[in-house]
């Protein structure tokens, strides 16, 4: 089994829209959102959730207040401002914590002298198996602010990962995250191969250098594939010479083309849609892929 | 000399599990008296990061000096390598099999982290 | 006063509105790029005479020599970033969060902390507006230690105009709290869409004023726009697709340099932020 993974460093790059081209051609596979943050792929997979679950993860301080002696050592040792001191108009002191701000360290937990802070389990979101006309879906939201994406995220590829041992399934899709923080680290450790999606901008490119460092950082296979060439086609040159100096291996290059957005309105890949010539290209990427 | 086996039952005979970190259980068998008692880890299990770390300090905490197991991701061979405590891979399908070869002398001591850490 | 510039979706134009408005407006302005993950506003500011200085975060270091493997430090780490054997303890700095607890609760004192670097921050300036740039370490994992510390850089008496990273978990409230309005850029696709209900859900939680700018606003279906009207969100500007802008940033063009008619579309934006913090305040 092959578990190979779509990032991209800079975000809106069509890492998505290609994915799911993918998941429409590949035939025995098992897709994985881990793009948790802002999942998009069930909008053109458009999954029937078959298991829905709770994600719990980490802890989160919270006072009782009938029990604190507001004598400030929570306030003292929490390093993350997250306990907050307020004053009535009557002079009292009262401490609450910010639940966005706590880190769930703990330290005013145990350091509390008459023990008033609770410390219970964070629910930060839920995690769902589904059915997709292309084969079975791990996805995940993240609830609104919530923490421990990284959690979240590896849950999200072992389940994929499971469904498809015992399914037989010869390959897990996995939709990564942007960036080169916590949630892209956990989408990438381990995986057998990383397909950067890329763009010919400058930006593209300060990014495909960041997150091709991540890759040589974790020892990922890297392929690259330039999204919207034609926008810049000397940019396009220099992005993917740099790419193969970086030790990647080139899959091709996909147009500009409005109809990748049409399709993403009528719900469908870009290949199912068929119309322009990104759906071309899309596919010509996958069939070099599969070579590799 | 006591010997921990990662594993998901409760007797010599239940299957060795081949993760170390994540192991349900462990077996840990004393060549002395050839008696054995388990060691629960269901809640490294679950734990959020660092799962392997965690079981390798109950491991070594329960004063054993062989570990034999499946994989073993890096941060859990770096603590069970301080700890003094040697590493064995065996892909034995039981625990008692898995021991037999261990007293036959045909399991060979890891010196390296075989798989890749997860990072959580 | 703050405006933080995010949206749920990446790669909608939060860069390209953040460096526009900053080069628009009058008076002190500072842009701070606090998408550390991948900062990419300074390739259209260009600033100049840049500082660099290190991000760093306390690291525990234990003195082997008064450890007496009591285990406090493992007990109370709720990252498991630090293991107690029976000689000594062991730290595993990539899980750490600084927290501090484990120097806390040892009672031997064998527990020091040291500086170690995560990430780095740059600051320039160019034609007048102020530059601040945190950029994270490659291979470092929580980003929200060098969002805080480019925010440090925040005056008080200047207009201060955030990038912030993609998304809606921590590294963006580290980048948007505390800020007197946020604006959100999507664009009209479905993903657009359900990124910035993401986002809208978000700021509504954290009790923030926000508006929304819909980037390549003929380039898709009319969703996000009757999403907003629905909602009764401030739409702030629209801007039409133009391949001009495009080809600008694809070469780290500033899209005030390279379109200039786009000028006074900003400059509204602008006071119509103004304007609505102007309202919240009163």
């Amino acid at each position: 089994m092959t578990e190979l993974v779509i990032i991209s460093g800079k975000g809106g790059t069509g890492k998505t829209s290609i994915l799911a081209s993918f998941a429409a051609l590949a035939g025995n596979a098992v897709f994985a959102d881990c793009d948790v943050d802002a999942a998009d792929l069930h909008l053109i997979l458009n999954p029937t959730i078959q298991s829905r679950n709770v994600f719990s993860s980490g802890h989160e301080a919270v006072i009782r207040q009938v029990d604190c002696t507001q004598c400030g050592e929570c306030y003292d040792v929490c390093r993350f401002d997250a306990v907050i001191k307020s004053e009535s108009h009557s002079g009292e002191l009262k401490f609450t914590v910010d639940p966005f701000s706590c880190e769930g360290c703990g330290v005013c937990v145990w350091f509390c002298p008459v023990k008033a802070i609770d410390f219970p389990e964070c629910v930060c979101g839920e995690w769902y198996v589904s059915d997709t006309r292309f084969g079975p879906m791990v996805h995940a939201r993240l609830g609104i602010a919530a923490e421990n994406s990284g959690k979240l995220v590896s849950l999200v590829r072992r389940e994929a990962k499971k469904i498809a041992d015992e399914g037989g399934r010869d390959l897990v899709l996995v939709d990564g995250p942007p960036g080169i923080g916590c949630p892209v680290i956990a989408s990438i450790t381990g995986s057998d191969a990383a397909i950067v999606v890329t763009e010919p901008t400058l930006s593209g490119r300060h990014d495909l250098e960041r997150v091709m460092e991540l890759t040589r950082h974790f020892q990922i296979p890297v392929y690259v594939c330039i999204n919207k060439w034609d926008i810049n086609p000397e940019m396009t040159e220099s992005v993917e010479s740099d790419a193969v100096e970086a030790g990647a291996v080139l899959l091709g290059r996909i147009p500009y083309d409005r109809e990748v957005t049409n399709a993403q309105i009528r719900g469908v890949s870009v290949v199912e849609h068929g119309k322009g010539p990104a759906s071309e290209s899309i596919r010509g990427v996958w069939e070099k892929w599969l070579t590799m | 000399m006591k010997i921990a086996f990662s594993t998901t039952g409760d007797s010599l005979d239940s299957p060795l599990d081949n993760r170390f970190g994540r192991a349900a259980r462990f077996l840990v068998y004393d060549t002395d008296s050839s008696a054995f008692e388990i060691l629960d880890n269901s809640q490294n299990l679950n734990a959020a990061q660092g799962a392997g770390i965690q079981t390798a300090q109950a491991v070594a905490n329960a004063g054993v000096e062989s570990v034999i197991t499946g994989h073993v991701g890096p941060k859990a061979f770096m603590v069970l390598q301080q700890a003094g405590i040697k590493i064995y891979h065996s892909e034995a399908p039981t625990v008692s099999q898995a021991l037999e070869l261990f007293n036959a002398g045909s399991l060979q001591e890891a010196k390296s982290s075989d798989v890749r850490g997860h990072w959580q | 006063m703050n405006i933080a510039i995010a949206s749920g979706k990446g790669g909608t134009g939060k860069t390209t509105v953040a460096v526009a408005l900053a080069q628009t407006a009058a008076g002190p302005v500072q842009l701070l790029d606090c998408d550390v993950e991948e900062p990419n506003a300074h390739i259209f500011v260009k600033p100049e005479a840049c500082i660099t200085h290190a991000v760093n975060v306390l690291i525990p270091v234990v003195d082997e020599s008064i450890c007496d493997a009591n285990g406090k430090c493992s007990e109370i780490c709720q990252f498991n970033a630090i293991v107690s054997l029976k000689t000594k303890a062991m730290v595993f700095p990539e899980l750490c969060h600084s927290c501090g607890g484990c120097l806390r609760a040892c009672p031997t004192g064998a527990i020091t902390e040291e500086e170690q670097q995560t990430g780095i921050i740059e600051t320039g300036s160019r034609d007048g507006l102020e530059f601040v740039m945190g950029r994270l370490d490659v291979g470092q994992a929580m980003s929200p230690p060098v969002i805080r510390a480019v925010k440090k850089h925040t005056k008080q008496d200047a207009l201060t105009l955030i990038d912030c990273p993609p998304g809606t978990s921590c590294p963006v409230i580290a980048a948007v709290r505390d800020c007197d309005f946020v604006v959100l850029v999507t664009e009209p696709t479905p993903f657009g869409l359900h990124d910035l209900i993401l986002a809208v859900e978000t700021m509504r939680e954290l009790g923030l004023p926000f508006g929304v700018v819909i980037n390549r606003s003929d380039a898709g279906d009319r969703r996000v726009e009757d999403y907003c009207r629905d909602e009764k969100i401030h739409l702030l500007a629209m801007i039409p697709e133009n391949r001009k802008v495009a080809e600008a940033y694809s070469r780290g063009e500033s899209i005030t340099t390279a379109v200039p008619e786009l000028v006074p579309l900003f400059r509204s934006l602008l006071e119509k932020v103004f304007e609505l913090v102007g309202e919240v305040r009163t």
